[in-house]
């Protein structure tokens, strides 16, 4: 084992990193990144832009010069049913005269030039950093366009410099919460239920549409995975509010809960026990209305276990022990893979996340071994320490989190919404077993120089 | 000139921004950490943007900004920013570029770079250590990723290079190239017996071999010792056609430091090449070695081989200009007729240098448009009917619509595996390419065929 060079961490940031068993439990969080750092997270605009993407039938207009819309371009795994206008980049390209003069002209023209093109259901309008700083009117040019083209024109606050990636979910959830409350709630049965904070990555919000069919449940908007605007507008007709994530849309939950009394429950797909919980939860809520709900539910979890169980044992047999670490943007996600990683009899020997919350990390410490690091905001440089250190198998993270793994010949799995591979459901848990036994099995890393001495010496 | 009509809207964008082609050029030069001056999210994405293709680390620093320093200045951010890069990177070079936030918000970082030297000078006790740091103006709304590209190149020229005394070096000014075509570079230099100084470098640190442990800042680059006796070069060698009428890095040593310069388009196909080995005997007054002579001669033959696979193909090719020119060159040569040639970068010159590649190779000239995104692209690919298109992953969506096949080239390749691994340029680069082409074409032919061939 290679020891960590203590070096690694900034003075600044050492009360955002604790490790179990050390000390009292105390780390802070919710903090500014700190300048230099090299942090993962990103900006306000990318929390809002993550959220109201997947929603296949708007407009997604981003006012601002082109980098900010380039860099978002079709970049989920987000997948929809039907229309893909989602997947199409637009932007006003603002343009040095547009930053002297202002950009509303330039931001009219274009949506109703793309309006014209398109004709969506609606069209959001995000503000970015520099929209911010010259003092766009995105109100008044949105109310315009809206009255003149009869459709909802969105502005959704997300100028980049204005916090952090949960200020972006919170102007999202804002955004979202103005669509509320404007459609016809006939149809939606009493037994249903919107399933908040899914993206549908790799089509994973049709497993679990399909499992709430199974239980009898219907399901009256995704919000926001393969996301249609008209079911968003009567999504306040549902029975329940299903929210999943670290917090993304817990936002428009609560707003929900104020303005149309609708409950919600937080919910997690990954993994088998919170997959199972969560079903169990939603059945517990209608239980009244449907007696025999959760009789369905325990036979739809016997039979997929059924299945899943004994195709999990082999992987089981061969990752047993094996180290990981987790890097994620939100730390909801962490305690279901820590979970999922006691499952697979992985020790879980790391985890942190861009945005966690004092609340969410009490929650990992509470489930974590003793020994783990647990990290808020980290950077390159603390994560490679703490790999080596803790001499990691597997490493759980997104792209930027990948040449990290790499580049020390650690395992790598993708867990970040640009993957392809559905994790969620009973079925994504097998494969992400298969995803983490394909990395961690591998005969390649025995060439890394990290790891060539040790096998020489095997030999 | 803008294709018609002149949609106010763009969709889906032919370019990148600015910041993103200097974190680039930072990255080709050692020691060098690539910091933002901006909020968190341009490193952010851009890191995302660029480990995505090189599939390498690519750290780059940001100062954060949050509201405050956007009211009253990021000045302070700026300065605890490249002190805490000091501190754990050790960075031998900052390589500062501004974003649109902070070009707006009007902070003067030249200024407080001074301000940052003279505090540092100031403090007692600690050993001195501060790192060169050039700074570069590159908002987002004026240019795209190329002219930052070019610009973080000339500040590092600007704010470093002196005349030291003649070397007998020549300055290498390639642009954006990939790895495998610096690396091809540095292989001729050596193979000609001529030392040169190529800025940038990314041949290593963007495509890196497996070390020991995750290197800080990756190994390789232009060494900054180079840099600062480019003054003293022989001469000059600087790629990139659309170039030619602006004030390039290659002009400012040569207005400072009277270093005469050859400018010439990236050496993609035949012709190209041939200018780029023309020179090297000019400025060494050796004949090319064998070897190339060989590459030349082979690359000639398979031309040959490979002529009516390729013959009266129509052809879109996109990307940066002078990408786009170097590609369309090479297209002329094999027969294939570019019908469309589109950016979204707007140099003003793109035009007029791809008709001095294609002069006398092609019966019409192609359709050349600049400030062209995918939309416009596509658009124009209606009424021309292409058989192919060449550029960046970004096109995949007009190939697949199209059911054409796509040549992928440049930066970046979101969708494949080596993209840091593509060689365009050189007699080799062209034999490279030319494979790949006549294989998508017989591919396409293959497959379409009822038949089944196995013998194409």
């Amino acid at each position: 084992m290679i020891a960590t060079k203590p070096q690694a961490i900034f003075e600044e940031r050492k009360d955002q990193i604790y490790r179990k068993g050390e000390a009292p439990f105390d780390l802070a969080c919710n903090k500014e990144s700190l300048a230099g750092a090299v942090s993962q997270r990103a900006c306000v605009f990318c929390g809002s832009r993550v959220v109201l993407y997947p929603i296949a039938d708007a407009l997604h207009l981003v006012h601002g010069p082109i980098g900010c819309a380039v860099y978002t371009w079709d970049i989920r795994g987000a997948l929809s049913s039907g229309p893909e206008l989602h997947r199409l980049s637009f932007s006003t390209d603002l343009q040095e005269k547009d930053v002297i003069f202002g950009g509303e002209k330039k931001l009219y023209q274009a949506l109703t030039e793309l309006i014209n093109r398109h004709n969506p259901k609606a069209a959001f309008v995000y503000s970015t950093c520099i929209v911010g700083i010259i003092g766009d009117d995105l109100e008044a040019v949105c109310r315009r366009v809206s009255q003149e083209k009869g459709v909802p024109v969105i502005p959704v606050q997300s100028e980049g410099f204005k916090g952090n990636k949960r200020a972006g979910y919170n102007a999202a959830c804002k955004a979202l919460f103005r669509l509320m409350g404007t459609g016809d709630t006939n149809g939606v049965s009493p037994l249903s239920v919107n399933i908040l904070g899914d993206f549908n990555l790799a089509g994973e919000i049709w497993i679990i549409n399909n499992y709430f069919k199974r239980m009898g449940v219907q399901v009256a908007a995704n919000i926001t995975g393969d996301g249609r605007v008209d079911d968003i507008r009567r999504a306040h007709g549902a029975a329940l509010n299903v929210v999943q994530c670290s917090g993304a849309t817990l936002d428009l939950a609560r707003m929900m809960k104020e303005t149309y009394g609708t409950p919600f429950i937080r919910v997690s797909y990954f993994g088998v026990e919170d997959m199972a919980d969560s079903l169990y939860a939603v059945a517990e809520f209608f239980k009244d209305k449907d007696p025999q709900i959760m009789a369905r539910t325990q036979e739809l979890v016997r039979e997929e276990l059924s299945v899943l169980y004994p195709k999990l044992q082999e992987f089981r047999d061969a990752l047993s022990g094996k180290k990981a670490a987790i890097y994620v943007g939100g730390a909801f996600k962490a305690f279901s893979l820590v979970k999922a990683f006691r499952l697979l009899g992985m020790k879980v020997v790391m985890v942190g996340s861009q945005t966690g919350t004092k609340e969410d990390y009490e929650e990992l410490q509470e489930i974590t071994d003793k020994g783990t690091i647990i990290v808020d905001d980290s950077n390159p440089l603390e994560l490679s320490s703490f790999l080596k250190e803790k001499d990691v198998d597997l490493f759980v993270g997104g792209v930027k989190e990948r040449p990290i793994a790499y580049k020390l010949g650690v395992g790598f799995c993708d867990h970040n919404h640009e993957r392809k591979e559905a994790l969620e459901g009973f079925v994504g848990m097998l494969n992400f077993a298969q995803e983490v036994y394909n990395t961690v099995m591998s005969p390649v890393w025995r060439f890394v120089p990290r790891k060539e001495d040790a096998h020489l010496r095997e030999r | 000139m803008k294709a018609n009509p002149n949609y106010v809207s763009t969709t889906n964008a032919c370019k990148l921004c600015k910041p993103l082609g200097a974190c680039l050029a930072f990255r080709g030069i050692d020691g060098t950490v690539p910091f933002l001056h901006g909020s968190q999210g341009c490193a952010t994405y851009m890191r995302r943007y660029i480990i995505s293709h090189f599939r390498e680390p690519m750290d780059i620093a940001s100062s954060s900004l949050g509201e405050k320093h956007a009211v009253y200045g990021g000045g302070a951010n700026l300065k605890q920013g490249l002190k805490n890069v000091m501190d754990k990177y050790g960075a031998k070079l900052i390589g500062i570029a501004t974003t649109c936030l902070t070009e707006t918000i009007g902070d003067d970082v030249p200024m407080i770079l001074n301000e940052f030297r003279q505090e540092m000078a100031k403090q007692k006790g600690k050993k001195k250590y501060l790192p060169s740091l050039v700074s570069v103006s590159t908002p987002s709304y004026s240019g795209t990723h190329m002219e930052g590209f070019h610009a973080a190149v000339k500040a590092v020229i600007d704010q470093l290079a002196m005349n030291a005394g003649f070397i007998e070096s020549i300055n290498l000014l390639p642009g954006f190239l990939s790895p495998a075509d610096i690396r091809y570079l540095k292989e001729v230099l050596e193979d000609f017996g001529l030392p040169g100084i190529i800025l940038p470098d990314v041949s290593e640190t963007l495509d890196a071999p497996a070390r020991r442990d995750y290197e800080k800042i990756p190994v390789g680059g232009t060494p900054i010792s180079d840099i600062r006796v480019m003054g003293g070069a022989k001469s000059t060698l600087e790629f990139g056609r659309t170039l030619f009428h602006k004030d390039t890095p290659g002009k400012l040593i040569t207005k400072r430091f009277m270093v005469p310069l050859h400018q010439m388009g990236s050496p993609i196909g035949l012709r190209e090449s041939d200018r780029f080995f023309a020179i090297l005997e000019e400025l060494t007054g050796r004949k090319s070695p064998k070897k190339y002579l060989h590459e030349r001669g082979r690359l000639i033959d398979a031309y040959v081989d490979g002529h009516k696979y390729v013959f009266g193909k129509k052809a879109i090719v996109y990307g940066e200009e002078d990408l786009v020119v170097g590609i369309t060159a090479f297209m002329a040569e094999i027969g294939i007729r570019p019908v469309l040639c589109a950016s979204g970068g707007q140099s003003g010159r793109f035009r007029e240098a791809i008709e001095e590649v294609t002069a006398s190779l092609l019966p019409d000239p192609p359709i050349v448009h600049e400030g062209m995104d995918f939309y416009e692209i596509a658009e124009e690919a209606e009424g021309c009917a292409p058989d192919l298109i060449i550029g960046n992953s970004k096109g995949y969506p007009l190939a697949r619509q199209r059911q054409i096949p796509l040549i992928r080239v440049g930066f970046p390749i979101h969708d494949r595996f080596g993209g840091q691994r593509i060689l365009h340029i050189g007699y080799r680069g062209a034999q490279n390419l030319l494979d790949r082409i006549v294989n998508a074409l017989i591919e396409k032919k293959q497959e379409a065929s009822p038949v089944g061939y196995s013998y194409m």
